[in-house]
């Protein structure tokens, strides 16, 4: 591992947090696609029974 | 070609084909961008190994100015041709560029301690991200409050456009009263002087993450195509249960006899 | 169409002075924005007539957001809004007239009190003269900028929050401009014209984009 000086803390930090904001982007991208997939295929497939009265 | 490329139907099938290679070719340019600039840039004379905060910087500001850029385009797109890809884009646009525009100014204000020796400086450059910021923080404000999505894409096209406009505005002025609070010129990065060791490190980190923000964008603007079909069914489906319903009524309503309704 | 003109701004005027308006309410908040500054800061009078041009600056672009959320929702409620659209004038005309009648009870009182306020953050005679200048020509910036907002969140019920969001980013180039400029009477390292200048094109810019847009927002949320 190279010697980042006395500043490693930031360096890393920021590397960190800008890892965390794109990660969560892109899971919450995933979460989001795979909802409205289900819900399409729900509604595609006829209301699912409980909504049935 | 543009128009067949355009049309919903048309764009899951390209955009569903292209995007494996495209995340995948992003991947490969950030893992690139990243061993360049932690192991084949040098530290900087003047900054150290800070300067390598700058490698996230840099394209993530590039980011967060390009996504507005975008959105101001699609804006036109909605309002000209209102065409529904138009709206589709803008609306994916706008939370990809303010986490973009997030990641810049934490990264710039990490790098301001160790350099200016706090978090925050009301510098012209940082100070035109925040307002860039605030301003991407109002149209997905606007974009959530209203239910109708292509009353909400026109809506939003017309605050995307008076941003636009007001932007260069914004950067003139906050250039004008930051020379004027601080006549003490600061340290600046960038420039013709970046030594080549240093700028290729910084242009191929600006082109994967541009490369990611992309395929962000495709992956996010098929979502939302998805989101409005799942809306049509499901107003489609209630208007079917309400006119069974009505149905239902009347055909109860016509079995009474005339005079016992009466 | 100034005969039209002219009778939107005298219903605006009208209905602005009668009971639930927001013509005296704006000028009131103002005062309240400047009589709580002191207690923030201290009622240390060097520093309050070294900022004071600053505090009365920002008392006003608060106050402009005052009834700025009913400047076209009252209308889109009653449903006056669509008879303004279905009218042989262009809406845009209908638009200016609405925003000038909400700058006539608004921003001109402002900037008209201003010199009255000043005493309180103890502005001497030049200083109280620049910044009530600077108002009277920065305000109607406010309110193009704010009209903007006021068309995009008509529909929007409770919109006033929002409004809030969406107009003040796109205030900052006149709120530094009219600050910079009352600061610079006072003495400085600017010459008062330069930014008064800026402030006046400013106020031309906000008046031409925000009639065109207000009145396509208005256009296209049927």
């Amino acid at each position: 591992m190279i010697d980042l000086g006395p500043h490693g803390g930031y360096i890393l930090g920021s590397y960190a947090f800008t890892a965390l904001v794109l990660c969560g982007l892109i899971l919450n991208a995933i979460r989001d696609q795979r909802a409205q997939k289900r819900a399409l295929a729900d509604l595609q497939a006829g209301a699912p029974a409980g909504d049935r009265p | 070609m543009w128009t067949r490329l355009a049309n919903p139907g048309h764009f899951m099938r390209w955009s569903g084909a292209l995007l494996p290679w495209l995340a995948g070719l992003s991947a490969a340019g950030v893992a690139l961008g990243l061993y360049l600039s932690w192991f084949v840039a040098p530290p900087d004379y003047q900054q150290g190994e800070t300067v390598r905060i700058m490698f996230i910087h840099v394209p993530a500001a590039w980011l967060g100015v390009f996504f507005y850029g975008s959105m101001a385009l699609s804006a036109i797109g909605t309002l000209v041709w209102r065409h529904p890809l138009a709206d589709v884009a803008q609306r994916a646009a706008a939370p990809i560029g303010a986490a973009f525009t997030l990641i810049c100014l934490v990264t710039g204000s990490l790098w301001g301690k160790p350099m200016w020796g706090t978090y925050w400086v009301w510098d012209a450059r940082l100070t035109s991200m925040l307002i860039l910021f605030l301003i991407y923080c109002g149209i997905m404000a606007l974009w959530r409050t209203m239910e109708d999505p292509n009353r909400a894409a026109r809506a939003v096209a017309i605050l995307t456009l008076v941003g636009a406009i007001n932007l260069p505005i914004i950067k003139f002025s906050v250039n004008w009263w930051s020379t004027l609070h601080q006549p003490a010129s600061i340290l600046r990065m960038g420039g013709s002087t970046i030594d080549p060791s240093m700028l290729y490190p910084l242009l191929t980190m600006i082109g994967a993450a541009t490369l990611t923000g992309l395929s962000l964008h495709l992956y996010t603007m098929r979502t939302e195509i998805l989101r409005r079909r799942v809306r049509t069914l499901t107003i489609r489906e209630a208007e079917r249960l309400d006119a069974g319903a009505v149905g239902l009524a009347q055909a109860r309503a016509d079995a009474v006899p005339l005079g016992q309704a009466l | 169409m100034i005969g039209a003109i002219r009778a939107l701004v005298a219903r605006d005027l009208v209905l602005a002075a009668r009971v639930g308006g927001s013509g005296a309410l704006s000028l009131v908040f103002f005062l309240m924005i400047v009589a709580l500054v002191p207690f923030a800061l201290g009622p240390d009078l060097n520093l309050l007539s070294r900022i004071g041009p600053a505090i009365l600056w920002l008392a006003a672009v608060l106050a402009t957001l005052i009834g700025l959320d009913r400047l076209f929702q009252a209308d889109e409620e009653d449903g006056s809004l669509d008879l303004m659209a279905g009218a042989p004038v262009p809406l845009e005309c209908m638009v200016l007239a609405k925003v000038t009648a909400h700058w006539l009870t608004t921003g001109l009182p402002l900037a008209l009190a201003s010199p009255l306020f000043g005493l309180l953050v103890a502005l001497d005679g030049t200083a109280m003269a620049g910044t009530a200048l600077t108002l009277l020509v920065g305000t109607p910036a406010l309110t193009f900028v704010g009209a903007v907002g006021a068309a995009l969140t008509a529909s929007i019920r409770r919109g006033g929050l929002i409004l809030a969001v969406l107009v003040l980013p796109l205030m900052i180039p006149t709120l530094i401009f009219g600050v910079s400029a009352a600061q610079s009477v006072a003495g400085g390292t600017v010459p008062f014209g330069t930014p008064l200048m800026i402030l006046g094109g400013l106020s031309l810019i906000a008046a031409v984009v925000g009639t065109v847009a207000a009145a396509a927002a208005l256009r296209w949320s049927e």
